[in-house]
This record gives C-alpha cells, sequence and structure tokens, in this order.
C-alpha cells in the first residue's frame, strides 16, 4: 500500500506542555485512517498538525517531519496558507460563514484563491454539493444563507466547501459529534464514497464509527501513538492492553 | 426565586442579606418609577405646545420666541446630522481599534489599549468642549475645511464659508465622545467569535485579514451594529460639548460648515431665559421627543447587544 503522508519524529507543544511525542505514522492514500484514544490524548493536536492548524494557536509549536507525497509540509520555504489550501478540514461544530449564501459558502475557498469566473464558480458549486451527498436538497436554495440548514447538512455543507478546492487529503475531527444517528449515517456513507479519490483521516470518540468507515485505525495515550493498524485487527485482536482497556471501555 | 421573595417578608428577624435585597430591589423600583414620572411631566408640561402647535411642531421651521411661534423641526435637524456624522466618522475608527485590540494586538497590549480607550468616556464633557472650542474649531477651520471645500467644493456638504464653530466640528466632537463605546461594544462583540467559527476560514487558507472579513465580521455583526446604535443613542443625548462647538443657530443649512443647533443644545441654552408658559412648554415637548428616541434607540441596541452575548462562547474541543 501506498502511503499519502508520512510523519517521522513529531511532537508538539502548547507553550511549554508537550501535547504530542514522537509520533511516526504513515497514512495510506485512498483510504479512512481513524484516529481514537480518550479526551486530550492530542487527537486533534495530531491532525492540526498535518494541515499545519496547530501553529495557529498563540505560543504553538511543532517539530518533526510531516511529507505529504514527499514533500515536507513544515519545509522553511513553505507557506502554511498554501498547505491548508490543499489539505480540506471539517470541524467538529459545523462552521458555515454566517453571511453567505449556500453557494458562496461552498465556493468561498475558490475565491480565496482568486477564481472570479461566475460560471466556473457555479459550476464548482454544483459537483462539490454533489460529491458531498447535498445537491439534491439545496438545489433550489442555493441563495439562501447556509445558517438555513440543518446541522447534517451544514457539515455537509462544509464538506462540500472542503472539497471543492480539489484537496488531496482531508481531515474530519469529530463531524458526527453535534449530529443526530441519520445525519451521522449519511456522513459515513458520503465518507466511503470519497475515499475512492482522497485521503482521508478522522478523528472520532464513537468506536462504532471508527469499526464502520476506517481501514486503519490509531489508539493514541497521553500524547503518544500506542498502536497502528488494520481496523479489524485493532478492534479484534489489539496488541497492546491499554487499547483493549480503551476499546472495550475501561477507561476514557 | 419565589422562595427568596417570599422569605423576605415572612421571616420575622431581618438579616443583613435580606435587607440588602430589599433596598436594592426599592432602588430598582425606584428608579423605574422616577422613568415614568419623568415621562409623564414631560408629556404633561408639554401639552401647551401640543395643542398649539399639534403635529405641526415636527415639521416648522421657524423658532421665534418674540412671536412665540416654535417649530422643533432644526433642532431634529442638527440632532440628526450631527449625530450620523458622528457615526460616520466613529465607526470606521472604533472598527479598526476593536479589530486591532481583539485580534491583531500583542497579548501584553490588549488591556493596556482598552483601558486607554475607555479612559476617554471618563473626561468630563465640558472639558472636551473646552478643547473643542480652543483646539478643534481652529485647527477644523485652518486645516480640514480649506481642502475639503477645494476638493469636494463641488457637494453642497461642503459649500460657504466656515467659522470654527459648525456642524462638522459638532460632528466631529460627537465622534470623539462616542468612540469608547462603540469601539468597546465592538471588541466585545468581536471577543465572542467562536474560535471554530475563525478557524473554518483559516483551515481553508484564508490570511488573518480574510478571516476576519469572512468568518469574523460578519459572525459579530449584530454585536456591532448594537455598538454602533448605541454610540447614536449617546451621540443624541450629548449636551454640553455639542453646545460648545456646533454654532447654535436655529437655521437648517446644507451645508456642514454652517452652525447648527441640537435638541440638547436647545433645552440646555435656552430653558433658563424662557419667560413664557408656551415657550417652556415648547422646550419640554423638544425634551419629551428626545426622551423617547432616546429610550427606543437604546432599547434596541441593548436588544441587539444582548442577544449577541447570549450566543454561547467559543473554544474548540
Ligand atoms: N488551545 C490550547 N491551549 C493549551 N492547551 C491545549 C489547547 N488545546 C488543547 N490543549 C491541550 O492539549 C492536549 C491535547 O488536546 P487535544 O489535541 O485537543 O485532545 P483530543 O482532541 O484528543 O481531545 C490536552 O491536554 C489539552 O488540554
Ligand atoms: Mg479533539
Amino acid at each position: 500500500m501506498q502511503n499519502k503522508i508520512t510523519v517521522n519524529d513529531l511532537n508538539a507543544w502548547f507553550g511549554a506542555k508537550q501535547v504530542l511525542h514522537d509520533i511516526d505514522i504513515g497514512i495510506e492514500k485512498n483510504a479512512i485512517t481513524a484516529i481514537i484514544g480518550p479526551s486530550g490524548c492530542g487527537k486533534s493536536t495530531f491532525i492540526r498538525c498535518l494541515n499545519r492548524m496547530h501553529e495557529v494557536v498563540p505560543g504553538a509549536k511543532v517539530s518533526g517531519k510531516v511529507l505529504v507525497d514527499e514533500m515536507d509540509i513544515y519545509d522553511s520555504d513553505i507557506d502554511p496558507v498554501d498547505i491548508r489550501r490543499s489539505i480540506g478540514m471539517v470541524f467538529q461544530k459545523p462552521n458555515p460563514f454566517p453571511t453567505m449564501s449556500i453557494r458562496d459558502n461552498v465556493v468561498a475557498g475558490l475565491r480565496l484563491n482568486g477564481v472570479k469566473d461566475k460560471n466556473v464558480l457555479d459550476k464548482t458549486a454544483e459537483e462539490s454539493l454533489r460529491k458531498a451527498a447535498l445537491w439534491e436538497e439545496v438545489k433550489n436554495d442555493l441563495h439562501k444563507s447556509g445558517m438555513s440548514l440543518s446541522g447534517g447538512q451544514q457539515q455537509r455543507l462544509c464538506i462540500a466547501r472542503a472539497l471543492a478546492v480539489e484537496p488531496e487529503v482531508i481531515l474530519f475531527d469529530e463531524p458526527c459529534s453535534a449530529l443526530d444517528p441519520i445525519s451521522t449515517s449519511k456522513i459515513e456513507d458520503l465518507m466511503l464514497e470519497l475515499k475512492e479519490k482522497y485521503t482521508l483521516i478522522i478523528v472520532t470518540h464513537n468506536m462504532q464509527q471508527a469499526a464502520r468507515v476506517s481501514d486503519r485505525t490509531a489508539f493514541f495515550l497521553y500524547g503518544k501513538l500506542i498502536e497502528f493498524g488494520e481496523t479489524d485487527q485493532i478492534f479484534k485482536k489489539p496488541e497492546e492492553k491499554s487499547t483493549e482497556d480503551y476499546i472495550i471501555g475501561r477507561f476514557g | 426565586m419565589k422562595d427568596r421573595k417570599l422569605s423576605f417578608f415572612l421571616k420575622s428577624k431581618f438579616s443583613g442579606d435580606n435587607i440588602f435585597e430589599g433596598a436594592v430591589g426599592l432602588f430598582a423600583i425606584g428608579v423605574l418609577i422616577i422613568a415614568l414620572l419623568l415621562f409623564g411631566e414631560l408629556y404633561l408640561e408639554s401639552g401647551l405646545s401640543r395643542n398649539a402647535f399639534g403635529f405641526g411642531f415636527l415639521t416648522g421651521s421657524i423658532w421665534d420666541p418674540v412671536s412665540e411661534v416654535f417649530g422643533a423641526l432644526p433642532f431634529i435637524f442638527g440632532t440628526l446630522v450631527s449625530s450620523f456624522l458622528a457615526l460616520v466618522i466613529a465607526v470606521p475608527f472604533s472598527l479598526g481599534i476593536a479589530i486591532y485590540i481583539s485580534e491583531l494586538a500583542p497579548g501584553k497590549l490588549r488591556a493596556p489599549l482598552s483601558f486607554i480607550i475607555e479612559l476617554l468616556a471618563a473626561i468630563p464633557s465640558v472639558i472636551i468642549g473646552l478643547w473643542g472650542i480652543f483646539i478643534l474649531a481652529p485647527f477644523i477651520r485652518d486645516y480640514l475645511a480649506p481642502p475639503l471645500s477645494t476638493y469636494l467644493g463641488f457637494l453642497p456638504l461642503f459649500q460657504g464659508p466656515m467659522y470654527g464653530l459648525s456642524m462638522l466640528t459638532g460632528g466631529v466632537i460627537l465622534a470623539i465622545m462616542i468612540i469608547p463605546i462603540t469601539s468597546s461594544i465592538s471588541k466585545e462583540a468581536i471577543q465572542t467569535v467562536p474560535i471554530y467559527q475563525k478557524e473554518g476560514a483559516l483551515a481553508l487558507g484564508a490570511t488573518g485579514w480574510e478571516t476576519i472579513r469572512m468568518s469574523v465580521l460578519p459572525y459579530a455583526r449584530s454585536g456591532i451594529f448594537g455598538a454602533v446604535i448605541l454610540g447614536f443613542g449617546r451621540a443624541i443625548g450629548e449636551t454640553m460639548a455639542v453646545t460648545m462647538v456646533i454654532g447654535n443657530s436655529a437655521r437648517i443649512s446644507g451645508s456642514l460648515f454652517a452652525p447648527s443647533y441640537t435638541m440638547a443644545s436647545v433645552i440646555a441654552n435656552e430653558f433658563v431665559e424662557a419667560t413664557s408658559k408656551l415657550y417652556i412648554s415648547s422646550l419640554l415637548e423638544i425634551g419629551l421627543l428626545l426622551l423617547l428616541v432616546s429610550v427606543i434607540i437604546n432599547i434596541i441596541a441593548r436588544i441587539l447587544v444582548s442577544k449577541l452575548l447570549r450566543v454561547e462562547g467559543g473554544g474548540r474541543a
């Protein structure tokens, strides 16, 4: 299997507090990798290191290498803004831009990249909404506010917004934790479709969700990567005692 | 809540808490009663003027105590235009200050900066007025008005002679006086924008400024709007400083260089010398109008601001 992302010796801090320790991991291309672990173990911090979002927090620091297709995104001549434009991110809370229409939300990233052609924007908006399985529900309301949608629809809108800039990698940080079960299963189905073309990483608190959608699972504890392998193996025959404890619910 | 109130009446022994609670409650009710009495008083006392001029009081532009003809339009005009002018000047500054303090300034600078801006609100109005007369008015006359009339003189707004005391000077003074409130409430509005809202823009590759434009300002818009309205309310009611610099001339002019007169100023200036009953009654009717407008504007602003502050705070999980 080919790796899309290779992480070498990654450490991360908030001020003086180290929250990630020597992470080495390879993220497989066109697959879904789940990150699990108890609250505060560094899952969000880890995926935020993959698109250089960690450093937007004042005092936050990173060391180590993150290679995306052989290119180190922490190389000194790389602009973090460019990295964020090429790696999508979906947050725990849906966060559409409040005053923008549905269409404008989807193409906000393109606009940041300087695309102005109305036809291109319209076409991309439709394609991205289709890919995010939202088109049928909103095609007659494209000029309504993004805030008028339900929580689940807003989250798919945010996925469409991430897809519009044609990223190769999309990071999901607990994308379903604010959603009802039906919206959750829509997002899971969507992720399974998207992995044909994209490399996906999902942080989740929900063990069943990790088991349902992911190909490989990484278990984090206290800022360390404890175990990483095929999802089946992690859930059925974990090698580490702490992984097993976590999965059967002995802590976290 | 109900229980607490009840216990206040039932308990035989008055504890310190109960006395305190009762006293505070009485004060609160007292303030309300005083406000209502004030309103009622203004309404009754303005009866003579309301009967004499009816609705024409609002549209009449002649204010002539000698022949006892009173129309409030010049003052309504002066108040609205000077307050609006103040907003036009103050809003960009206030937003800039609010954005700088809450998003851009280094952490250590934020508190002192807020403090300095708020200190501006503590300067007595009459001191600002004196500064206006001796420094600001000559400055505007000598350095601001000439270029305005040279380059924008084709607009009626910047035509005619400028003697210093003018609508423009009044507007600038009012702007300086409302910047503390508009900027500090805008700042609070901006600080309630949840982190995940900003990160949505950052994660798309927005720069700091793009994030402020796409995410922060739109999210905070109702609070900022409330701040602006609150500033407007403050400008409308401000009396001393503006009376000192606006020129106090009850004539409606299209030029900002011309002197003007505000509702608050005419009451302050003329009340002592008003002799006839109708004259006094007309001034009180202006007072009634001013009270109504201020109360309505403040209520709208408070609603907008509290709606915003009730939105849950930010944070990322
Ligand atoms: N903005 C922040 N400032 C300081 N410490 C933080 C911040 N965000 C998270 N942390 C700390 O970093 C550690 C890892 O957090 P996080 O990556 O959010 O964990 P998870 O997503 O697994 O719940 C936790 O101990 C948390 O308290
Ligand atoms: Mg998290």
